[in-house]
């Protein structure tokens, strides 16, 4: 349920982009402030925060509804999910989770929320119109990431202790593979095409680009950072450009962001950020990504293009979680 | 909730003539059912060809004198508890992967039932045996064992000698070694500048092997003991109605006229005197060491990199904190239960490969991976280092570098190695 809006002000922020690159549309960034119980609401354009939001309590995974109209946060020390309006800033209500929910995510039609339950190895399927649990689904020991396909109709679901990605089909609710990969599985991202999917695994310190036609391992693809201890590299945050040509992984405790070549699967670059950098967002024109640096307080501000750090912005403590918004 | 998540086998205890307090029970996680262990072989097997993995938790029964806390009485499923999460975890992964884990505990017998009680369990089918006995238990085992296809894990025993001159092929070690525990310790006191140290040694052999690693580790770090004092007063029985009255008179006496120090290190593991020090010192100084801060493989207050989810299903599964020694059984069995996805087999001689292999990396809830050291089979991790209530730090601490993985700063080092079992495959 997009906006009647929504479309004209993309064409108008592109239109004005090229006419002047000063005036760029202003996507909203919102930051979970894991310790703080808060969210830091930043403005893509001043790159600063605006506003500060108490939530719930340990605020972690963050997502948007289709039309943007909600803010979804998963609240892990309140067992549920706050849903709160993105205009008025209002809490709405809370969605049933299952207990410490950490991350979730979307189905591509908009409904409905699949949350990873990492205390009860379960995954719950949330209905996020009327309230309704559709559905639990068993999965590994502590179930963390979950990437869904383009066209909705497969779920991939990491599990942290069981070490393996579970392929779970949408429609039935039931696991049709696990892929075993390396320790510590956290997040799993499709690529836009939906022919490959990105895992990472923190303590294994590797990504695990997996077919899910076949669910074979296509790839792995390490990191070695001159001077970084091997073992603080750990991948987590994953996100790949929307033309699918770009990958960034955010390396936890290396506090760099890997931004790696998806044909050729090679590291082009690392990008110093802050510490212990764990989530990623692209702006919706994929010119900005935003990192949250859980350690140092931070968000920092990578200019895609030009692959460069250009601003780090102080939030909340332990930012966790980002979203970013058109509008 | 599915039905196949594993039920505890506490409960579970075999009261036959001759065989009163051996708890022998099996945990068939795919099943949801718990049966004894003669009638493994007549499970109706769902799914032919699923792999099963038999690991036995061995306890010896020890006569200790009771610690000086209410707080302290170990809890009677200690050791037990981690086992059962962690064939629970390893169930859990299993199920994907057609593979079942058992555990069958033989525990509070003396040394000589022991001993005979795990080899006609070996003989009849367990591959790993974990270990929470003495060392002169761990040697009889492994050398008893030796021509078997058995791996043991040791879990209980922090003896140096064991990594050392008296390691052994079929013998690894999760957990930490005492040259671990005061490393760690060392690292942080001389990180906090807290340099000079005061070192307090009780009466057992077990309390003069601590001491002679905190001296180790002093040299190690640039630390200076600057007097080492035998703890030799008669306290008398740990209860008596009234008590600390004597206590804070006796402990400022005997921690009078020491060099000007920074920090007091006790050597008390067995916990008959360490306690009575902090706040009664002479001169207003910390304790560290066996009691006050603490070198540990864990400590139930620890929450960072998932420990919290860890936390909380031990004590859903136990109805208590989880301990040191929980974790390193816990620890032993999911190398195990890692060892056999990785591997997908069933056969010790595949899976105790891949353990000890340059390729084995366990994640355990302390923010990097842990393998074992292939000079002696201890297990490389962080160590905790806490209070009662909280965790203060973890070490290695910042600065203290090693060319190949900062974790070898703790423990025995490769090249210093006396391990001469391992040094020729």
């Amino acid at each position: 349920m997009p906006r009647a809006t929504g479309g004209t002000s993309i064409a108008v922020a592109l239109a004005l982009t090229f006419a002047s690159p000063q005036a760029l549309h202003a996507y909203t960034v919102y930051v979970t402030n894991e310790k703080d119980n808060t969210v830091s609401i930043i403005d893509s354009n001043k790159l600063e925060v605006i506003k500060t939001l108490k939530v719930g309590q340990r605020p972690r995974g963050i997502t948007l509804s289709k039309d943007e109209k909600w803010l979804l946060i998963c609240t892990s020390d309140d067992n549920n999910v706050q849903v709160w309006d993105t205009e008025k800033l209002e809490f709405v209500k809370t969605l049933p989770s299952g207990p410490d929910p950490e991350l979730f995510i979307l189905h591509p039609a908009g409904n409905p929320l699949y949350v990873a339950n990492e205390d009860d190895n379960l995954i719950t399927v949330v209905d996020i119109g009327n309230n309704n649990v559709v559905a639990e689904i068993p999965v590994g020991v502590e179930p963390e990431g979950l990437g869904i396909s383009p066209d909705g109709s497969l779920l991939v679901a990491t599990s942290e202790t069981t070490n393996m990605a579970h392929f779970i089909d949408t429609a039935s609710h039931a696991i049709i593979d696990n892929v075993l990969v390396d320790s510590r599985p956290r997040v799993a991202e499709f690529t836009p095409d939906g022919t490959q999917v990105w895992v990472s695994t923190e303590i294994g310190g590797k990504i695990s680009v997996i077919d899910p036609k076949s669910r074979k391992i296509l790839a792995k693809i390490g990191f070695e950072i001159p001077g970084i201890d091997p073992d603080a590299i750990q991948p987590v945050g994953v996100r790949i450009s929307r033309n699918g040509k770009l990958a960034f992984i955010a390396l936890g405790p290396a506090n760099r962001v890997a931004v790696i070549d998806t044909a050729t699967f090679k590291v082009e670059k690392y990008l110093l950020v802050g510490q212990r950098v764990w989530q990623l967002a692209f702006t919706p024109d994929d010119k900005l990504l935003f990192t949250t640096n859980g350690a140092s307080n931070d968000v920092s501000v990578i200019d895609v293009e030009k692959r460069r750090v250009v601003r780090s912005i102080k939030v909340g403590r332990y930012p966790w979680g980002v979203v970013v918004a058109r509008h | 909730m599915p039905a196949y998540f594993p039920t505890a086998c506490a409960g579970i205890l075999r009261r036959g003539a001759g065989l009163s307090a051996i708890c022998a029970c099996l945990l068939l996680g795919a099943l949801g059912m718990t049966v004894m262990a003669a009638s493994q072989q007549s499970a109706n097997a769902p799914n032919a060809g699923r792999q099963r993995i038999s690991i036995l938790l061995v306890r010896e029964r020890r006569d200790l004198p009771p610690p000086l806390s209410l707080l302290d009485m170990p809890a009677a499923n200690d050791a037990v508890a981690g086992a059962e999460l962690a064939i629970n975890d390893n169930n859990t992964t299993g199920r994907f992967l057609n593979q079942e884990f058992t555990l069958e505990v033989v525990q509070d017998l003396a040394a000589e039932a022991l001993l005979a009680e795990v080899e006609s369990r070996v003989s009849r089918g367990a591959s790993f045996v974990v270990l929470d006995v003495r060392p002169q238990t761990v040697l009889a085992l492994a050398d008893r064992l030796k021509d078997t296809e058995v791996l043991l894990l040791n879990a209980g025993s922090s003896d140096d000698v064991l990594r050392g001159q008296e390691c052994r092929r079929n013998l690894v070690h999760t957990a930490p070694s005492r040259s671990m525990l005061a490393d760690a310790l060392a690292q942080y006191l001389v990180w906090k500048r807290w340099r000079r140290w005061f070192l307090v040694t009780g009466p057992d052999s077990a309390d003069v092997a601590f001491a002679a690693a905190i001296q180790r580790a002093a040299k190690r770090f640039g630390a200076k003991i600057v007097q080492e004092r035998a703890f030799n007063l008669d306290l008398g029985n740990r209860r008596a109605d009234g008590g600390h009255e004597q206590i804070q008179e006796q402990m400022p006496a005997f921690s009078q006229n020491v060099p000007d120090y920074d920090v007091l290190v006790v050597a008390d593991e067995g916990g008959q005197f360490g306690d009575y020090l902090p706040y009664r010192t002479w001169d207003a100084r910390p304790v560290a060491g066996t009691q006050g801060l603490v070198a540990s493989s864990w400590h139930p207050s620890l929450e960072q990199w998932g420990a919290s989810q860890f936390q909380n299903r031990f004590v859903r599964l136990a109805h208590r904190p989880m301990r040191a020694l929980d974790y390193n059984v816990w620890v032993a069995i999911r190398s195990i239960g890692e060892a056999a996805s990785r591997t997908r087999a069933a056969s010790a001689r595949d899976i105790i490969a891949y353990l000890r292999s340059g390729e084995f990396e366990l994640a355990a809830f302390k923010g990097r991976k842990l393998s074992y050291r292939s000079w002696n089979g201890q297990l490389r991790q962080p160590i905790l280092l806490g209070t009662p209530k909280l965790t203060v730090t973890v070490s290695p601490q910042p600065g203290f570098l090693h060319q190949t993985s900062e974790l070898d700063t703790l423990g025995s080092d490769k090249p210093e190695s006396v391990c001469k079992a391992y040094a020729s495959p």
